[in-house]
């Protein structure tokens, strides 16, 4: 029973890791709190179903391109619709603008995926078959978007804390007011965390799609859960969301498995209201 | 002036129903709810520029408690119960959130609905027995237009009253800046809270005072986001800021929508979603004030 729960949810909070690493990026260095994340996610979703159902292309090849694609759509993104609200506002008000377009942007994304793919549930199967862990049967499939997700978080975590690249997404993400003194382009910075967490969006959507069920409205609950690990883990703080994200991938598993599958929202909110509470700077950040 | 053309122009729109057909009475109801929706969030959200996306958090609980009390107690008191049971709500999320940053309430308000609607969903299924509970009122649809009016009327009497207020001007503020509120000796969170619990409770009451309308309800019908989502667009289309401002945007936009969801349900996120933007884009402060901003600017080119 015990070990069942920690590896299933090690399995979820992969996912769930990777989805909030993008999010905490774009609010961390863009300031951009991006309501409409969970729709591009969802979106790279349908993206890699109609790949592979219409031309036969394998899912593991979406998920190595639609990373890129992600970046791309992102950068425009930051440019044609971002760009200008940072432009006009700062601080508090630019937190409600960038809100309020990117809920606008919500349902564009999510009206646009309902007429191309329309209301139902989809799901593909995909090397369906059960791997024994442990004594533990998890399909593959979950196997290899834990595998992804350790992949892509783990390179980015090295890169960001190592590279000049990451240094210069740091300083911005710490004090973007001081950023140019030390002749950072800090608009080039923002698109770049923008884009980089759209990429991000992208790949946890694809590895969503290889094993779950989803469908065009869903979208909000991956916002919802990613908002949720971003706080826990501290706003902009990459190491703090990994962590957070394989937490609430625990403690839903094993609130679904040992009191009720119907409660697992609650749980997740009932962890975000204790860290508001009590560390509303996030489990790992400093007071 | 204002003193009789107020009460007059109540008064005939009190007489509406004498005189309207079934279908225009139900159109008038479902108006006025979302003016009354529209001016109560704007109540604590204009001010502050704390977005909520809860509106339905509490319209929905209002319409729930009248549908698991509606057959062991009175109305009125039904009402009184409501009313309290939107202020505790309020006063917890309240408490929890608005003393940090404004982004921790937009987010926690995002996901309340879904988190209240699937806690019912799983009382109703494991407790309760089944899902689904009838709303049995002696109501009629003429009383519930007069309640629904009543209270939108007391909402946007009570906002006037506000913005005249210690309250409004600490609320005002706080929303203009919060470190200059808190150096004014303003008490930040208090003020927030108190104008959060009175808008909250007067939706609260919205929810119940609606219930009789749908006589069956679950938790998936009550507790439809779009509400809260139609409620941030139409006080924002108008103007958050001004005591009219979400009443005029709330009326057009109900028709809007009506027009659309009734005849093309599919563009309706897409028309909802290009409002939104637009808004932000174009109107960052509600139509009226463009509209006043574009003549000003005429009026100065002229002299």
């Amino acid at each position: 029973m015990f070990v069942t729960i920690l590896i299933l949810g090690l399995v979820l909070g992969g996912t769930y890791a990777l989805l909030a690493l993008g999010l905490t990026l774009q609010y961390g260095i863009a300031r951009i709190m991006n309501l409409a994340y969970g729709e591009l996610t969802l979106a790279a979703a349908f993206i890699l179903v109609a790949l592979m159902q219409g031309f036969g292309i394998s899912p593991l090849l979406t998920v190595a391109l639609i990373g890129p694609v992600g970046y791309v759509v992102g950068s425009l993104l930051y440019t044609v619709m971002m760009k200008p609200l940072v432009a006009r506002s700062s601080g508090g008000k630019l937190d409600v603008d960038s809100i309020l377009a990117t809920f606008g942007l919500l349902f564009l994304i999510q009206g646009a995926l309902l007429m191309v793919f329309g209301p139902n549930f989809t799901s593909i199967s995909y090397l369906d078959k059960g791997v024994t862990i442990f004594g533990v049967t998890v399909a593959l499939n979950r196997l290899i978007a834990l595998g992804i997700c350790v992949v892509v978080g783990g390179a980015l975590v090295i890169a960001l804390a190592t590279t000049r690249w990451g240094l210069a997404l740091r300083a911005v993400a710490q004090t973007p007011t001081s950023a140019p003194l030390v002749g950072l382009d800090v608009n080039k910075v923002a698109r770049q965390g923008f884009a980089l967490g759209t990429a991000l969006a992208a790949t946890a959507g694809a590895t969503v799609a290889m094993y779950q069920t989803f469908s065009a409205s869903g979208g909000v609950v991956f916002t919802m859960k990613a908002l949720v690990i971003v706080i826990m883990g501290g706003v902009g703080n990459v190491g703090g969301a990994l962590a957070a994200g394989l937490l609430l991938g625990l403690v839903e598993t094993f609130v679904a498995t040992a009191i009720d599958p119907g409660l697992t929202l609650a749980a997740t909110f009932a962890i975000f209201l204790l860290v508001l509470l009590f560390r509303p700077q996030g489990l790992f950040g400093k007071a | 002036m204002k003193y009789v053309i107020y009460p007059v122009a109540l008064a005939l729109l009190a007489a509406v129903p004498f005189v309207a057909s079934d279908y225009a009475l139900g159109l008038l109801i479902g108006m006025v709810t979302y003016v009354t929706l529209a001016s109560a969030w704007a109540m604590f959200s204009g001010p502050t520029h704390y977005v909520s996306l809860a509106t339905v958090a509490f319209y929905g609980a209002g319409a729930y408690v009248v549908a698991m009390l509606n057959e062991v107690m009175a109305y009125p008191m039904i009402l009184l119960i409501t009313a309290g049971v939107g202020a505790t709500m309020a006063l917890v999320v309240g408490l929890s959130t608005l003393r940090l940053a404004g982004v921790y309430f937009v987010i926690f308000s995002f996901g309340l609905a879904e988190l209240i609607r699937q806690l019912i969903t799983w009382y109703e299924i494991n407790i309760y027995g089944t899902l689904g509970r009838y709303i049995f009122v002696d109501i009629t649809a003429r009383g519930i237009y007069w309640q629904m009016l009543g209270l939108a009327a007391i909402t946007i009497g009570l906002t006037a009253y506000i913005n005249r207020s210690r309250l409004g001007l600490a609320l005002r503020v706080i929303g203009d800046d919060e470190v200059v509120a808190a150096h004014s000796g303003i008490p930040l969170a208090r003020m927030k809270l108190m104008a959060f619990v009175l808008s909250a409770t007067i939706l609260t009451l919205a929810g119940a005072i609606a219930s009789p309308r749908w006589v069956y309800v679950e938790p998936a019908i009550v507790f439809n986001p779009t509400v809260s989502f139609l409620t941030v667009i139409m006080a924002l289309f108008g103007g958050a800021n001004r005591l009219w401002g979400p009443a005029l945007g709330a009326i057009p936009l109900f028709l809007a929508f009506e027009y659309l969801s009734a005849h093309f349900p599919d563009v309706y996120p897409i028309f909802l979603g290009a409002l939104f933007i637009g808004v932000v884009f174009l109107f960052p402060n509600g139509v009226l004030a463009g509209i006043e901003g574009l003549r000003r600017g005429k009026k100065e080119e002229t002299a």
